[in-house]
């Protein structure tokens, strides 16, 4: 694990990053390297800052102090081409899905497509990209029903299939089977391997579920108070005997 | 005591850091309204749901208020020995204030909560997150394209409820009065002038950017858990509510001090 991480490039890099909403310190030191191909699984307890941590990545969330790198690309001084940019190769699979409520599964896989022209230009047929998405998740046949006609499985699957229409090189997956139950958990773990694979993206990847993270990670990082709290493979944190990591790994 | 006044105070401080926040968001939109794309298709979804959402029972309500308010103050007027001026004081009533604080008022309770409730919902699910990556600035699909609609759209409401407001006024003069159509539109129209029509038409632009402004506010900003999708909505309302009869009364002023004096 660690040759591949020597020798493959640097996509994303955190370091020393800090934020806080009013008194309350929320990431205080947290650093993160993601090299390209790789499977990174952050878990950490509800409220540490994970899903906050990922909105700095993608420049939803301002921060405090420290850097980010995305791409070779500085999140601090960011030209609105550049953030765009980014938006467009880094792609995020919200937590509870995000599909647009007010529009179909089509529509919603169109939104992005039509509306980041940096990547692809002006496309007059959407059909044929939008059917390739789909097909991607297994769901083809869902392209004209509405959001709250889906299960929690099917809105995830149409979410991410949202996320790839744009061939991004780096997806970040806000804790993608939250809310499942263990064999749509199991369904969606296999579809992001598939997807990881298939369209050759780097992940990084947060978790709360062991079985996701035994399946899923290349390599983790244990966030506890704002901050990296521990590193390493899944088997080398699952063997440790600090009681504050087998805190994760007790089932 | 002490507790009561600290806890006035606050109240008096929050009102006025959230008006601050309220400009800042208005100030917002301007600044956004008249940048490229113009979202137009969303837009157009827009005016069509406030109009469908609302031209029932804004038609329904305006045409029992003039049916009501002519019961009412017909018996004395005929008293008075002045019919005659039923149809011109009814018509000046509801033109000037009725027709389009009460549209105001139930499109509040209509549309405003919506808008409320429908951002409010987004944001709790991220979706206004997910529309920022990609490649849309949600402020302007979202909240500018809202805020014009109701501009726009709470005027039109007006005028239907006006007109269904007389309609049903002339309703009750037909029937016990015997006035004919003809008659009772022509002292409508003799009465009222464009000092009359000119205010009361600007103060429903005003009061459609009211609704349509604090319904945005609360949505947008709306604080996270689905509880705060209901406190949202409901928010919405009560604000809005309270915004109409403020603008309404400096309406009044002003048109006092320009047309009436
Ligand atoms: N916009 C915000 N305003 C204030 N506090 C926030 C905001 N977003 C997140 N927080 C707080 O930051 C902390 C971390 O949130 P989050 O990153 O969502 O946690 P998680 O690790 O479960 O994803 C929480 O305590 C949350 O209440
Ligand atoms: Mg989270």
């Amino acid at each position: 694990m660690i040759q591949k991480s020597v020798q493959k490039n640097v996509v994303i890099s955190i370091r020393n990053l800090n934020k806080k909403f009013g008194n309350h310190q929320v990431l205080e030191g947290f650093n993160l390297d993601l090299y390209e191909d790789e499977s990174l699984v952050i878990m950490g307890k509800s409220g540490t800052g994970k899903s906050v941590m990922l909105k700095c990545l993608i420049g939803l969330e301002r921060f405090d102090q420290g850097s980010i790198s995305v791409m070779g690309r500085n999140m601090e001084k960011l030209s609105s081409e550049d953030l765009s940019y980014i938006r467009s190769e880094v792609g995020f699979l919200f937590q509870g899905s995000a599909l647009y409520d007010s529009m179909t599964v089509r529509e919603n896989l169109e939104f992005p497509l039509r509306r980041h022209k940096i990547k692809f230009g002006h496309i007059k047929n959407t059909t044929p990209l939008i059917q390739e998405a789909l097909e991607s998740v297994g769901l083809q046949h869902t392209l004209d029903l509405m959001p709250d006609e889906l299960s929690g499985g099917m809105k995830r699957r149409v979410a991410l299939a949202r996320t790839l229409i744009l061939r991004p090189k780096i997806i970040l997956y806000d804790e993608p089977t939250t809310g499942l139950d263990p064999i749509t958990s199991k369904e969606i773990v296999f579809l992001i391997k598939s997807v990881q694979q298939k369209f050759q993206t780097s992940s990084i990847i947060i978790t709360h579920d062991v079985d996701s993270a035994r399946h899923l990670a290349d390599r983790m990082i244990l966030l506890i108070n704002g901050k990296n709290y521990a590193e390493g493979t899944f088997d080398e944190l699952d063997h440790s005997d600090d009681p504050r990591i087998m805190a994760f790994f007790k089932s | 005591m002490n507790y009561d006044k600290r806890s006035l105070l606050s109240g008096i401080k929050a009102f006025i850091a959230e008006t601050g926040d309220m400009a800042y968001f208005a100030g917002r939109f301007f600044r956004e309204v008249f940048k490229r794309p113009f979202e137009f298709k969303e837009f157009l979804r827009q005016c069509y749901n406030i109009g469908n959402r609302s031209f029932l029972l804004v038609g329904i309500t305006g045409f029992i208020i003039g049916l009501v308010f002519t019961l009412q103050s017909r018996p004395k007027m005929v008293e008075l020995g002045a019919d005659a001026w039923i149809p011109s004081m009814i018509a000046l009533a509801i033109i000037r204030e009725i027709g389009p604080l009460f549209t105001a008022l139930i499109s509040a309770g209509r549309i405003g909560s919506a808008i409320g409730a429908e951002l409010g919902s987004m944001r709790v699910t991220e979706q206004i997150d997910a529309m920022e990556v990609s490649g849309t600035n949600p402020f302007k699909y979202l909240v500018v394209t809202r805020i014009l609609a109701s501009t726009l759209m709470i005027p039109v409401l007006v005028i239907l409820s006006n007109f269904l407001a007389l309609y049903g006024s002339f309703l009750v003069e037909y029937l016990k009065g015997e006035v004919s159509f003809r008659f009772y539109f022509d002292e409508v129209f003799r009465a009222v002038k464009y000092t009359d029509l000119i205010p009361s038409t600007i103060k429903t632009f005003f009061f459609g950017f009211a609704i349509g402004l604090v319904g945005c506010y609360n949505g947008y900003y709306c604080k996270h858990g689905t509880a705060g999708v209901g406190i949202a909505a409901n928010t919405a309302v009560v604000k809005t509510s309270l915004m109409l009869f403020i603008i309404d009364f400096v309406v009044a002023l002003i048109t006092d001090i320009l047309f009436l004096s």
